[in-house]
């Protein structure tokens, strides 16, 4: 609470320090902007640039620090036969610290040997918050301070706010980068952490699938076997079944869209095609598990076949249905892209229109059509909330389409979702399978913006 | 031309069966062709009504489950509000109130409707009528209306989502009583409590207020939609300015080097990371890292702005492009520096744009499940969050969430919760698309 007020307070004073800054840089020119370099609300934003900068950086530092350090504070004083703990045991001591000295465990209800521990958290938590107010509060009125002695009229305020002000836009555009690296490191510490414990072949090539950790060492039955194949064969499988659905139907609508349909139904049926992409993928799921899935039972169990209640079929026809407009919007692109001139010829040579897409057209937009399928085959790789629900946790390496199967998204949402401790292998898998996955779906989009590319520069 | 005059006059001339194109063969060949020709046609528009048809069944089923859910089975009993059960006349403490044995006025009210069920077992089943919901309700009235104490009410309860299912016709009525959740006994009453207006579909206004619960029949998607809003405007007040910014730079000053095609590589790859990626990010680095809390729509938010960020880039270095050079120029050309220009002239009339970008990426991000999964937003919260840092859910999650429970009830209440995540999704493009349509501008 008092750290927000820290911060509105900052925010106030650096207002005030706008409002000072353009009353003396008017002042100092005697009241006439003629006097000045810039205009006087440049002066005003280079006070705020002292003032507001330097502090908020600094209270945006120490919010994010400061937990950390009062833990690892906490941790160094605790009783000699607390840190004999297991490494799970102390994260553990330590959340049930932090649950009594954040209020969610009243103080009274606490374990009495946490009590102390709670109170001394708390109190290093209140010298740092005091602490901040402190130097956050002296930062920007130091800054305030030099900020105002350097104005004068012949001083060009304009060109160092601009300054500045590029440097904030270069360092916006560097985010992208950052949110890059932070997802490859993440991924990668987390997944190096894992493959500590867990062989990296026996990962990639093992050929079972049950990640239980026994939690005693005496525990029957749970080995823990970390073979990632069946995930890897279960996704490629309704990854497969959607795009036999979404490449056959997509393409087709982009090819009447593009070539027969008259201007009115077009522009009715694009933004209906695109609603399909608008719809939130839970919505998908849900469809998937309460309609699709039985109906395919159904229908299996009248022909005789003996299909699973959560079948890849099932999961893998609605997912093709997602990624229909995927495939048609971009294909569309691209075949509106192909020169008129190439369908001309193709007429004075006589073809029928259809044999015009079929032999000309479509050849010609082939890098590009390709290239979609691929994006579409990356995101069906990565969907998640379809299979979470609708096909379940089997881990099984089959092609038949009428089994049960589960995907590497299902498995890395299922051992993320609820409590889980940080260093178990059973949570760490997560972090290899989603890097297993991030380099999969990054490899086929810069594939298909290759081919994109290329093509690009065929044409124009 | 004489030449050319001639001409059809020497076809003409011609038997039907000479000319190349005129044999058997040829004129085969050209139907199938022609054939062909229609067949492809079909094909393309058997694909559109394809899609067309999954579109259109899967807002039926979800609109055919989900709108009776909008009305719920209340059942109407005259309550005694005795002092004995709650607390003396003139008791004004809230908490005190709160504790009184309201089942039992329920009970007793019930057992005076249908004195014939007297029994351990009647009285068991007569109960389960009602939903755990009622009591509440009536402790509620008690506590905001003290001087109940003593008076008797006629007050609508909610029933419990067994009825609730069984009168909106949902289960099969015709299954062997064994098989039912509502037995013959119980079927009884409520055709008795039907027949006298005593039993009918409410509106339900509490699936609008109220927040998740264990029972069908009390839940509500207000909790997800509060929920759903901090998140947004976290993802809002980080992704817009950053996006905006890292756009004008990219687009109006960024200069054309190895770095600056890095960082557009760079934002092309991470528009298509799946999302799930993202989660694990916000894991590893926000909650792990940073120690943030778990369930916050603060985190969420934050994971959210990530993923969104290089959609709004790309929107907004579009609209950027579309603003024509002149306007610069003529900035540049009466003094502004190059950032004036862009600020003051540039940026305003890309806008529209930007914000028709801005609005499709936050419709998207509203829709998100996945990366919330990952950071704990798939707790059980009955509370609607008061601040972006309090444990809550979202309308996506919660509908997930719905969706996995067992409870027949539960299945249009999910589908309603969807209906209401539609609508808001519905409204925000139509916010984009007028947006557009208002202020879109050829130069």
């Amino acid at each position: 609470m008092s750290t927000s007020l820290l911060f509105a307070v900052l925010l106030i004073l650096s207002l005030g320090g706008y409002l000072l800054g353009r009353r003396r840089a008017l002042g100092a020119a005697g009241g006439k902007i003629t006097g000045l370099h810039s205009l006087p609300t440049f002066y005003g934003w280079y006070v705020v640039i002292w003032c507001g900068l330097p502090s908020l950086l600094l209270f945006g530092l120490w919010v994010a620090a400061e937990d950390s350090i009062v833990r690892v504070l906490v941790q160094n004083a605790l009783p000699p036969e607390m840190l004999s703990l297991r490494a799970d045991q102390l994260s553990l001591l330590m959340s049930n610290v932090r649950n009594v000295a954040y209020g969610l465990v009243p103080m009274d209800h606490a374990d009495p040997q946490l009590r102390p521990i709670a109170e001394h958290y708390i109190t290093l938590h209140q010298i740092s918050t005091a602490a901040l107010w402190v130097v956050a509060l002296v930062l920007l009125i130091a800054g305030m301070l030099s900020g105002l002695r350097r104005i004068s009229p012949e001083f060009r305020a304009r060109n160092r706010v601009e300054q500045v002000a590029q440097w904030l836009l270069i360092t916006a555009s560097t985010l992208a980068v950052f949110t890059t690296i932070g997802i490859v490191l993440s991924l990668v510490f987390e997944a190096a952490r894992f493959f500590a414990k867990i062989n990296a072949l026996e990962f990639l090539f093992g050929l079972t699938w049950s990640p239980q950790m026994a939690i005693r060492v005496d525990q029957v039955g749970s080995s823990g076997a970390f073979g990632a194949v069946p995930l890897f064969a279960g996704t490629l499988l309704i990854a497969a079944i959607a795009m036999i659905v979404a490449v056959p139907v997509g393409l087709m609508s982009a090819v009447y869209m593009a070539e027969y349909a008259p201007q009115n139904l077009r522009a009715w049926v694009k933004p209906a095609l695109e609603v399909l992409a608008g719809i939130p993928t839970v919505v998908y799921g849900f469809f998937a598990a309460l309609t699709v899935a039985p109906f395919v039972q159904q229908a299996g169990s009248a022909l005789g076949l003996e299909v699973a209640s959560q079948s890849a079929l099932a999961a893998g026809l609605v997912m093709g249905i997602m990624i229909i407009p995927f495939v048609s919007s971009l294909s569309d692109d691209v075949i509106n892209a192909v020169p008129q001139s190439l369908r001309d010829g193709s007429y004075g040579l006589g073809a029928t229109q259809s044999e015009t897409i079929r032999k000309v057209i479509l050849p010609a937009a082939l890098p590009g059509i390709a290239a979609s399928v691929i994006l579409a085959f990356s995101r069906a790789l990565g969907e998640t909330m379809i299979v979470v629900m609708a096909a379940g946790l089997a881990a099984n390496i089959t092609a038949n389409p009428l089994a049960a199967v589960s995907t590497v998204t299902v498995h890395i949402a299922a051992l993320l979702v609820g409590d889980q401790e940080f260093d178990s292998p059973k949570t760490l898998a997560a972090f290899a399978l989603g890097l297993v996955l991030f380099i999969v779906t990054l490899a086929l989009n810069i594939i298909a913006l290759n081919i994109v590319k290329k093509y690009r520069e065929q044409y124009d | 031309m004489t030449d050319m005059a001639a001409e059809p006059n020497q076809l003409a001339a011609m038997p039907a069966d000479q000319g190349i194109h005129m044999t058997d063969k040829a004129k085969r060949r050209l139907k199938a062709r022609y054939a062909a020709e229609r067949r492809f046609r079909l094909i393309g528009m058997a694909a559109i009504l394809f899609s067309l048809a999954a579109l259109a069944v899967l807002l039926f089923t979800i609109l055919g489950n989900g709108f009776t859910a909008f009305r719920q089975t209340h059942v109407q009993l005259e309550i005694q509000f005795e002092p004995d059960q709650i607390a003396p006349v003139g008791t004004t403490d809230t908490a005190k109130l709160m504790q009184g044995n309201y089942g039992a006025l329920i009970t007793k009210s019930l057992q005076q409707r249908f004195p014939e069920a007297s029994s351990r077992s009647n009285r068991r089943a007569l109960e389960a009528l009602m939903s755990a919901g009622a009591e509440v309700q009536l402790a509620r009235m008690v506590a905001d209306d003290p001087s109940l104490l003593g008076q008797t009410r006629k007050v609508w309860l909610p029933a419990h989502s067994n009825v609730d299912v069984f009168v909106k016709g949902q289960v099969d009525t015709t299954a062997a009583e064994a098989d039912r959740r509502i037995k013959d006994n119980q079927l009884g009453w409520i055709n008795a409590l039907k027949a006298t207006g005593d039993l009918e579909l409410r509106f339900n206004t509490r699936f609008f207020t109220g927040a998740d619960s264990r029972e069908p029949e009390l839940v509500g998607v207000w909790g997800g939609v509060v929920g759903s809003f901090y998140t947004l405007l976290v993802t809002l007040a980080v992704a817009f300015p950053l996006g905006i910014m890292a756009a004008i730079y990219l687009e109006e000053f960024a200069p054309k080097n190895r770095w600056t095609e890095i960082i557009e590589v760079n934002i092309n790859n991470l528009a298509a990371v799946p999302s799930i990626v993202y989660g694990l990010l916000g894991l590893a680095v926000f909650i792990g890292f940073f120690g943030m809390p778990r369930s916050a729509p603060f985190v969420g938010g934050l994971v959210l702005a990530l993923m969104s960020l290089p959609v709004i880039i790309i929107a907004a270095r579009a609209a950027l492009r579309a603003v024509p050079p002149s306007i610069r120029q003529a900035a540049l050309g009466l003094g502004a520096s190059p950032l004036q220009a862009v600020l003051h002239h540039v940026l305003p009339l890309a806008m529209p744009g930007i914000l028709t970008g801005t609005i499709i990426a936050m419709a998207h991000a509203l829709g998100e499940t996945a990366p919330l999964l990952m950071i704990g937003m798939v707790a059980f919260i009955v509370d609607v969050p008061a601040t972006p840092v309090d444990a809550a859910t979202v309308l996506p999650v919660q509908i997930f969430m719905w969706a996995d429970s067992a409870e027949r009830g539960f299945v249009e209440k999910t589908s309603a919760a969807i209906i209401v995540l539609l609508v808001f999704l519905l409204l925000m493009n139509l916010a984009a698309i007028l947006l557009r349509k208002k202020f879109e501008r050829r130069w």
